[in-house]
């Protein structure tokens, strides 16, 4: 990106004949490794009085630092993880440790639905029908101009709502709709499940060898040999053939009403609903123009030369403009994608239990603010690395090949 | 110079919904520009209804089953917001009396809880007797941004007027010159929090976004790239909320004993770093869209780099990112709601205290309808006038 | 610091030596200097808490915590309105006063060995003996918290209430399921909203809440249990002994006030008193004041400032419908029990 302009002093053809560094203010590049050992120690003398400071100021305060509090019985309750708690036990470290996962839960969960809405807004603000382009557009507008932080309070409110377990919203047999969250069956997991899992894993690949040996005969024939059957039967009637094979277990646990709660059954929490639905509904206003502006940047042309060669049109779509429209739509997705995780953070104002809002827990029952705090840092970097690079690799292998 | 000035603006479309889309927006073209109009005539709006709203049976079905269920809740809205609403309610001497909006709950809204504290959520804990202060700091960063928007100020001048119109708003919020009270920032809240923090948040990361973005683009200086190009991926990459965090509760351990900064002051210089690598980006952006012609013909005259810089490079790429840069801006206003996770009595903040009062605190949806209302309004008109401009210098561009 | 410190012991040796008056210019703590030299005592309050610290639709601050901190602004600076609260979050609040941000912390923090030995502070008194309590429904038909098992509590992440919480249940074998949510008022909304089966929180908070519920306050229940002990304080940072004398005594003196029946009513008239305990604590006899490194009439700033311990419940606490209860005098069944002030 930076060479993309380049001094023309420092071009081959006008670089002066190479020579020593002269030790001369008037030597360019002298003067180039003053100036950043200048403004390299300036920071550093900066960097190191502050850490000065720290360490005098946690000595006089008498804080304790390092990171031996994650080794100690944690004793702070959290509401929902997706491991095994205890705070009679369990340590600060592990109580992080579900933070972490449950911002990824939200994380993973979020972005798939805010691309599918966000899509669907993006169709529908290019529709032909005056109507829905308005109403989607009118939903951009206002979900874009008020906070997210309001956003989600609002919806918490609405959840909130909901009646009250005993006279909750039943439309499906064994699922429950009421301000606990979202009550619905699971099926009860057993070792053949698992074995099934396996099958499906190998039915994956077997149907991507599958496609790929078409795809060489189509190139060598002309003729493309169905695909769909194929898959089929490995990726539903294999694991469920291993599934068969083993007994077939099959028992759901239903939620029942006993007491205050229900028990059995798996939940939605609303703290954890409403953060998703928040993300959601306002990522995908931003997801909406990104999709619409992708396609409309590939021009009609496209659609009319891929029939004019005699595709059909779930072709063109599929061969010719979502490449196409990838290509412009995949860098800002990035982004969005990133937004997300990020605005995850605002679940401490809903009290849905985040890395942000373990970890200010933590910090403010050790007393140990820095270390709390590297922490999420941490996290969030790592995060915000793990997905660039996903998506880097993503845009590098759709990218145009130019020969 | 046509041709390469077309190319400016489409790279720098895409340079900035690059780094920032989150705030910087896709430019939008407008949808209806796109449809063909309806012949002009008598029969216009009943054919263009058959264009655009029942063209075939499936659109007819969907227009007809949305404009059932809009209609409907256009109704129940108006029953409760207008209809059934309680728009004030007697005082007593043990305060207001709320009996009236407890027996239209769930039917009307209560606006009363507004008409009795909206001083409150728009001033927070300002001094009661001095509230017209704040009052006129809003007007005044109105006007300012009135003022930025129109191009005819767009001059050296427009500087001054921000330093001048800054300072007012310092001297009346602050106060302790000329007769006025002194007033400390601990007390000051709502929507002056809200535009302070964003606002300076924008001057003061200005300037530090330039030099950052300068620094990224440096050849000759590698060491200053790696410093620049760290700081806006370490703050881009952590969310606002954990710089608050820092400021709040880090910062503190970081400075010398004795030497406190209020809080409300830490809050905003972590606003303003996170807005400087935000910014940087953008500007990195319009840096990037400027053709290279530029930059060679300004070596051509022998310019030194901050000649170069200064007269030929930043006027031009500054305008360019204007658009993306209030967009930027709204992000900022918007995510100065944040504070209110470190106690800082914003807008959002001081709405929120307000309805902890034993009063009114069952009136939450009336409060986030307001405070939703007032964050639409200046974010709405600052994002059209950012789309305004965006055509406009397309428009330039082409011709 | 340091050298303020020595700088002020010269100047009180010199003052001492010269002139009586200019020695009161010195208190011999740093923290006293500073407040009286800014004029305005920074005092760290919640950001809203009805009865404790909640601003009106003036903005001005009220609440117990509120008006402790008025009281030590009027024994130092005499004038009960030279405060600055500063709103501080449960995260925030004590790194605010561990960084000198404030001068003192009353945000009903309760007083803990783990508090005081790891943050560097001090607790310098107890304005409100509280316990952790439960709120329920009545409609629930809950009489124990040992028949919440299995219950869903709202309760506020980062306190002590949290821990207590999760220590009783483990204790009596009970389950529950935590909503942990940081702001009062979200996690009040909560709890009405039906969300959680019980909210839990300092009893006081509780019944001021329920109280607050009006007509409606029949609809809970405050159960029996008190499952922790809360005594709720005002802080200082450690190494300032002078300034933790201060605002140690002027809670004692307020609430001595009460004992001896000293009102900001008739504050003029007990000056004239010649009580031996009262004419000590309006300074008309000896010198304490100055022993504590201010006026000798500073109790009496403190008393026509903001009242006497049960004047300022009165006005702060009373009104939310909680009863006085334990934090009665001593001599009424209550704890507070000022040592005698001579």
């Amino acid at each position: 990106m930076s060479g993309a302009v380049v001094d023309p002093r420092l071009s081959p053809a006008r670089a002066a004949p190479k020579k020593g560094l002269s030790l001369s203010w008037s030597d360019p590049r002298f003067r180039n490794i003053v100036w950043q050992v200048l403004i390299l120690g300036t920071i550093t003398a900066i960097v190191w009085y502050l850490v000065q400071n720290t360490s005098r100021n946690l000595a006089a305060r008498r804080i304790a630092t390092g990171f031996a509090f994650l080794g100690r019985t944690a004793g702070i309750p959290i509401g929902e993880s997706l491991i095994d708690y205890d705070p009679a036990i369990n340590t600060y470290g592990r109580a992080l440790l579900i933070g972490l996962l449950n911002t990824l839960k939200v994380a993973v969960v979020g972005v798939v639905l805010a691309t599918i809405w966000g899509t669907v807004l993006g169709v529908a603000r290019l529709s032909k029908n005056w109507l829905i382009s308005r109403l989607a557009a009118v939903y951009v507008e206002v979900i874009r101009d008020v906070p997210l932080l309001l956003q989600l309070l609002f919806w918490y409110l609405v959840l909130q709502g909901l009646p009250a377990p005993r006279n909750s919203f039943h439309p499906l047999p064994g699922v429950f709709l009421s301000n606990r969250g979202i009550k619905f069956p699971v099926v009860e997991w057993e070792g053949p499940f698992w074995w099934a899992l396996g099958a499906l894993a190998l039915g994956i690949l077997g149907t991507m060898a599958w496609s790929r040996t078409a795809a060489r005969q189509q190139e060598a024939t002309g003729v493309r040999p169905k695909v769909w059957p194929v898959a089929l039967g490995l990726l539903v009637g294999f694991p469920l053939l291993v599934w068969g094979a083993l007994g077939a277990p099959f028992a759901v646990e239903m939620p029942a009403l006993r007491g205050f709660n229900f028990t059995g059954g798996a939940t939605v929490s609303p703290e954890y609903a409403a953060l998703t639905l928040g993300l959601v509904v306002y990522t995908a206003s931003y997801i909406a123009e990104i999709v619409r502006s992708g396609i409309l940047a590939v021009p009609t042309g496209q659609w009319e030369a891929g029939g004019a060669i005699g595709l059909r049109s779930s072709t063109v779509l599929r061969k010719i403009v979502l490449p196409q429209a990838l290509r412009v739509i995949i860098p800002p997705m990035t982004s969005q994608y990133l937004n997300l995780t990020k605005n995850s953070s605002l679940a401490v104002a809903i009290g849905y239990q985040d890395v942000v809002s373990i970890a200010s827990t933590t910090l403010n029952q050790t007393g140990q603010a820095i270390e709390g705090i590297a922490a999420i840092m941490v996290v969030y970097l790592a995060i915000s690395l793990s997905i660039s690079f996903l998506m880097n690799w993503y845009n590098a292998r759709i990218a145009l090949v130019e020969r | 110079m046509s041709h390469s000035t077309t190319r400016t603006t489409a790279a720098l479309g895409e340079a900035a919904h690059d780094p920032v889309p989150a705030i910087a927006g896709i430019p939008a073209a407008p949808i209806a520009a796109e449809r063909a109009r309806p012949a002009a005539g008598p029969f216009a709006p009943v054919a263009w209804a058959r264009a655009n709203l029942f063209n075939g049976w499936l659109s007819t079905a969907v227009t007809l089953a949305l404009i059932y269920f809009i209609a409907r809740w256009a109704i129940g809205f108006f029953d409760w917001a207008v209809l059934h609403a309680v728009w004030s309610v007697p005082q007593t001497d043990a305060g207001p009396d709320p009996s009236a909006c407890r027996d239209a709950k769930g039917v009307g809204a209560c606006w009363a809880m507004i008409g009795d504290k909206y001083r409150f959520i728009l001033f927070g804990r300002y001094a009661y007797e001095e509230q017209w202060r704040p009052a006129i700091v809003i007007a005044l960063f109105i006007g300012l941004y009135a003022i930025s928007a129109m191009r005819r100020f767009w001059r050296k001048e427009l500087l001054l007027i921000w330093i001048v119109a800054l300072t007012a708003i310092g001297v009346l919020m602050w106060g302790g010159v000329g007769g006025l009270a002194f007033v400390p920032q601990d007390s000051w809240g709502g929507l002056p929090i809200t535009l302070i923090l964003s606002t300076f948040g924008l001057a003061f990361a200005f300037p530090l976004a330039v030099v950052v973005a300068l620094g990224r683009r440096s050849t000759e200086l590698p060491a200053v790239r790696m410093l620049c190009v760290l700081y806006v991926e370490l703050i881009r990459g952590v969310p606002l909320i954990t710089l608050l965090f820092m400021a709040s509760v880090m910062f503190p351990l970081f400075m010398p004993e004795g030497f406190n900064p209020d809080k409300l002051l830490r809050a905003q210089v972590a606003i303003i770093l996170f807005a400087g690598a935000y910014l940087a980006e953008v500007v990195r952006g319009g840096l990037q869209a400027l053709p290279k012609g530029q930059y060679e013909a300004a070596d051509a005259l022998g310019l030194s780099y901050w000649k170069k810089t200064g007269l030929i490079i930043l006027p031009q790429a500054l305008r360019l990112v204007i658009p993306p840069l209030v967009n930027t801006f709204i992000g900022f206003f918007k995510d100065t709601s944040l504070v209110l996770i470190i106690g800082i009595f914003d807008l959002l903040l001081a709405g929120k205290v307000a309805i902890t009062d034993p009063v009114w605190q069952a009136y939450s949806t009336e409060l986030y309808l307001v405070l939703a209302v007032v964050y639409f309004a200046f974010c709405y008109v600052m994002s059209r006038y950012s789309r305004g401009l965006e055509q406009e210098f397309r428009r330039t561009a082409r011709r | 610091m340091k050298r303020i410190t020595s700088l002020g012991a010269l100047l009180l040796g010199a003052g001492l030596a010269f002139s009586p008056p200019a020695a009161a210019q010195d208190s011999g703590s740093a923290t006293i200097n500073t407040i009286k030299s800014r004029g305005q005592l920074v005092c760290g309050v919640s950001t809203g808490v009805a009865g404790f610290s909640l601003a009106d639709s003036k903005g001005v601050t009220q609440g117990i915590d509120a008006d402790t901190c008025r009281a030590v602004a009027a024994a130092i600076l005499g004038d009960a309105n030279k405060v600055r609260f500063v709103p501080t979050t449960t995260t925030n609040r004590f790194t605010a006063l561990q960084s000198g941000e404030l001068d003192l912390l009353v945000r009903s923090t309760t007083w803990t060995l783990g508090r005081e030995g790891n943050l560097g502070l001090l607790f310098a008194g107890v304005n409100f003996y509280d316990g952790t309590g439960f709120l329920v429904k009545s409609a629930a038909g809950v009489k124990s918290v040992k028949d919440l098992d299995g219950a869903t509590i709202c309760v506020q992440p980062g306190t002590s209430t949290e821990l207590a919480i999760a220590d009783y249940f483990r204790l009596n074998k009970l389950k529950f399921t935590p909503v942990l949510i940081q702001d009062l008022a979200e996690i009040q909304n909560t709890y009405l909203a039906g969300r959680c089966d019980s909210y839990s929180t300092d009893a006081s908070g509780l019944a001021a809440f329920r109280f607050q519920q009006g007509p409606k306050a029949g609809e809970h229940v405050l159960l029996p249990e008190i499952i922790s002990k809360e005594p709720l304080g005002m802080m200082v940072r450690k190494g300032d002994d002078k300034f933790f004398d201060l605002v140690r005594w002027t809670l004692f003196a307020m609430i001595q006030a009460e004992e001896s029946g000293v009102s900001s009513k008739n504050i003029d008239e007990m000056l004239k008193s010649t009580n031996p305990d009262v004419r000590r604590l309006v300074g008309t006899e000896g010198d304490l004041g100055k022993a504590l490194g201010v006026d000798n009439r500073w109790a009496v700033n403190v008393i026509k400032g903001i009242g006497n311990y049960g004047e300022m419940w009165d006005r702060t606490v009373a009104p939310l419908g909680i009863p006085r209860g334990i934090n009665n005098l001593w001599n009424k069944g209550g704890l507070h029990y000022p040592p005698p002030i001579r």
